[in-house]
């Protein structure tokens, strides 16, 4: 069939869908609608239909990004707007059903939202929500809205119709078009995407290599899972059109193994390409010919480095080895590849499939489109969101974000993962864009972004960072191999009051030789979130050295718990619950701490009753403070 | 199934090691890469036992010990630690009375702790096999491990 006709075949069937005469229920069964309960929720959804006898039709749809809402349902009436629920769950069906299809109502506390034309009621648009309306999905709007495991779904929202605009153009043409976006590398590095194409294009070889990066392992970053999830014909249609334009002809997927559902929605997608000559022979009639094979991790976060990566498909051990020459000329097997991250590819769909100028109406000067983030950590809206760049960590922190959990005090925002820094509270006006981030002492990364509150130590935070760093290093160069695991050392002496001041000084010292003296990535930013944590709160690395407390109360050396003589009743449930016998007292009597037993494990203050709340946990050393 | 049908699946080259190494060890009813798995697999990619041994060993995922027929995965990066993923490791520890790195003697269980798994949103979390289970922080385990026989 021509692309014509499976798009007006497509289009029906869209339009049927949510304009048509039968009711429609979507769930968001991305991993995070899973992790919520989405499956088991969708088991007793069709049981429920099946013994109410409905008739309408049950969808899966990916993940709209407002994770703290999982699981989420949109029901479909005709005549009416899309409405969408947030944490439904399976006790919640019945009452759902009920009111959709029997009385012809709705369930107002839990609605979001809605989607679609018609309004309903005051009931606000769901993009008009305070969390959606400050992002710009351009990259995500599929992403929740239509079935990824349904080609049609994609075909009728615009689907492969940027790959049938870039086979009117010359390939030249193409990497032009992606020039005048202003895209940059999504990765992190943000390496003009066209630069690095043409790099490649301008190589005389029979055979070329697309890569799309799907390797994403930096900790709190998620969103090229959730992209691939909820919408992996967009990425099989951005590795085309970049195929086609440095003239590769075969394209690898490397993604995680950690990401089962990501890869089983890829080889569907990719099946169904096949099928429908998006990918093969002679695609679309164009004379290109290209196939796309899925090549999964085995859980090593460098093989993230183009380098690695490409080791690693070729069947070894995932380990960098020196640029140049870089992967354009010289790559797998040594031939020109190009390796792009997933949300790269997918933005140059996009780009594509809209008019030329679209793009960069989005964006700083500098740093054209969008972001996608992994909004994490102590905010009250965890999720999946696209900003504009340019936008300030404020305006993602406060308005889409909803501020910090419990009303806590923000202490600091991490962004490029263990590659990047930490950005203390007093910096949150910062714009997020390439330029800015850097200057700041962190990165753009791919996009995890974590808030932290004062109930985080960021020397506790450094020390995680570094141990990733040191577990993960491949071993190859010295600076990394030992020089993380020296600085994990003093960490640790550090976090159980052992550390010195000459501490600070080494811990930087050796920082600068890892990143000088390391071969790749990895280790050339692995000290960063030491780095950037000595610069902006050196204080608490002092608090831990000279006072031998922790202010945030988390490192265990360096705080105790002790119960409070005028609030203790005796009701002995400490007693029963300590795990080390720390604790004495008979019951209706006065409990007290052994602090020389107690391993500040907190389960007594875990289970001292709310109404008594007669435990608390103390900065420094009991014996000490006395 | 016989590891001469696995490996019929896949081309005999380098580039499919990975995908190999992972289907003999989802093969294998004690979930690791035996002896046997590497030499069979050395022997189809015309390679060495030793090339093989050495991206096993490099990578996370695979294993050269026995383990059980459910791997517990517990993310132990920094969010979901922020989100006290040590309580979690501690909890279920206790609940199945095994070490990080250990098995039950029943065989149906192996603890491992793994790097970031993508699963933020929800931390602390963890993966049971293929399954993704979130918000662990105020769970009922045994509810959560009795649906794994």
């Amino acid at each position: 069939m021509d692309f014509l006709s499976l798009k007006k075949e497509a289009l029906t069937e869209w339009n049927d869908l949510l304009n048509g005469s039968v009711p429609v229920i979507m769930v968001g069964n991305a991993t995070c609608g899973r992790s919520a309960g989405a499956l088991s929720l969708i088991k007793g959804l069709n049981s429920e239909i099946l013994t109410r006898n409905l008739d309408c039709k049950v969808l899966e749809v990916g993940c709209i990004g407002m994770c703290y809402h999982e699981p989420i349902v949109s029901i479909y009436n005709p005549g009416k707007p899309l409405i969408v629920y947030g944490n439904v769950h399976e006790n919640d069906i019945e009452k759902l059903l009920e009111a959709h299809f029997n009385k012809n109502e709705i369930i107002i506390e839990n609605i979001i939202g809605t989607i679609g034309d018609n309004k309903l009621n005051d009931i606000n648009s769901l993009f008009d929500n305070p969390v959606m309306k400050p992002q710009e999905r351009l990259v995500l709007n599929n992403c929740g809205i239509i079935d990824p495991t349904n080609l049609n779904h994609y075909l009728a929202n615009k689907g492969y119709s940027g790959l049938q605009e870039a086979f009117q153009l010359s390939s030249q043409k193409v990497i032009e078009r992606i020039k005048e976006s202003g895209l940059r590398g999504r990765g992190g590095a943000g390496f003009p995407t066209w630069k690095k194409w043409q790099f490649c294009k301008d190589q005389k070889s029979d055979i070329k290599y697309l890569i799309c990066n799907a390797d994403e392992g930096d900790p709190g970053a998620f969103m090229n899972r959730s992209l691939i999830e909820g919408d992996p014909h967009s990425l099989i249609e951005g590795m085309i059109i970049a195929a086609y334009a440095i003239g590769a002809n075969t394209g690898y997927i490397y993604c995680r193994a950690e990401y089962p559902l990501a890869l089983e929605r890829l080889r569907l997608a990719i099946s169904q390409a096949e099928q429908n000559n998006l990918l093969g022979e002679d695609v679309l009639g164009s004379g290109f010919n290209f196939k796309i094979k899925i090549k999964e991790g085995a859980g090593a976060f460098v093989c993230g480095e183009e380098t690695a990566l490409i080791a690693s498909i070729e069947g070894k051990r995932g380990m960098p080895r020196p640029r140049p020459p870089f992967p354009a000329i010289a790559g797998l097997r040594s031939k020109p590849t190009i390796i792009n991250n997933v949300e790269t590819l997918v933005a140059v769909a996009r780009i594509m499939q809209n008019e030329p100028g679209w793009f960069s109406k989005f964006g700083t000067e500098k740093s054209k489109g969008t972001k996608t983030f992994a909004l994490v950590g102590k905010v009250k809206n965890t999720g999946l969101i696209e900003v504009p760049m340019g936008i300030t960590l404020k305006e993602i922190i406060y308005n889409i974000g909803g501020g910090i959990s419990g009303d806590k005090k923000i202490k600091a925002v991490q962004t490029g993962g263990p590659s990047g820094g930490c950005v203390p509270a007093n910096m949150i006006d910062l714009r997020v864009d390439y330029e800015s981030l850097t200057e700041a002492g962190t990165i753009m990364g791919s996009g995890g972004l974590v808030v932290m509150d004062e109930d985080n130590c960021m020397v506790d935070v450094a020390k995680y960072f570094i141990d990733f760093a040191h577990k993960e290093s491949c071993g190859e160069c010295a600076p990394c191999r030992l020089g993380t695991k020296q600085m994990l050392d003093i960490l640790e002496d550090i976090v159980s009051g052992k550390g010195t001041m000459e501490d600070l000084k080494l811990l930087e010292d050796l920082g600068k030789g890892i990143k000088n003296g390391s071969l790749c990535g990895l280790g050339q930013t692995a000290p960063n979130p030491v780095l950037t944590t000595i610069r902006y709160f050196k204080d608490e690395y002092i608090e831990h050295i000279q006072n031998k407390r922790c202010p945030s109360k988390v490192c265990k050396e360096l705080i105790f718990y002790d119960i409070l003589p005028d609030k203790c009743t005796g009701c002995h449930i400490c007693f029963k619950v300590c795990p080390a016998s720390a604790i004495s007292g008979d019951p209706k009597e006065l409990h007290k701490i052994d602090q020389s037993l107690c391993i500040k494990c907190g389960m007594c203050m875990d289970k001292c009753p709310e109404k008594f709340s007669a435990i608390d946990v103390y900065p420094g050393n009991k014996v000490l403070e006395d | 199934m016989e590891r001469s049908e696995i490996l019929k699946q896949f081309e005999p080259a380098n580039e499919n090691m990975l995908n190999i190494l992972h289907a003999l060890q989802n093969n294998n009813s004690q979930n690791y890469l035996s002896e046997e798995d590497i030499k069979i697999a050395a022997n189809y990619l015309n390679t060495t036992y030793s090339h093989i041994y050495g991206v096993v060993t490099y990578y996370t995922m695979f294993s050269l010990k026995p383990r059980g027929k459910y791997i517990i995965r517990v993310c132990n990066s920094p969010v979901c630690n922020m989100e006290n993923s040590t309580k979690v490791i501690e909890e279920i520890k206790r609940f199945l009375s095994i070490e990080v790195g250990e098995t039950t003697d029943d065989k149906r269980f192996t603890l491992e702790l793994s790097e970031c798994l993508g699963r933020c949103g929800k931390a602390p979390g963890m993966m049971i096999n293929e399954d993704v289970i979130g918000n662990l922080d105020n769970v009922d385990f045994k509810s959560i491990f009795e649906n794994y026989n």
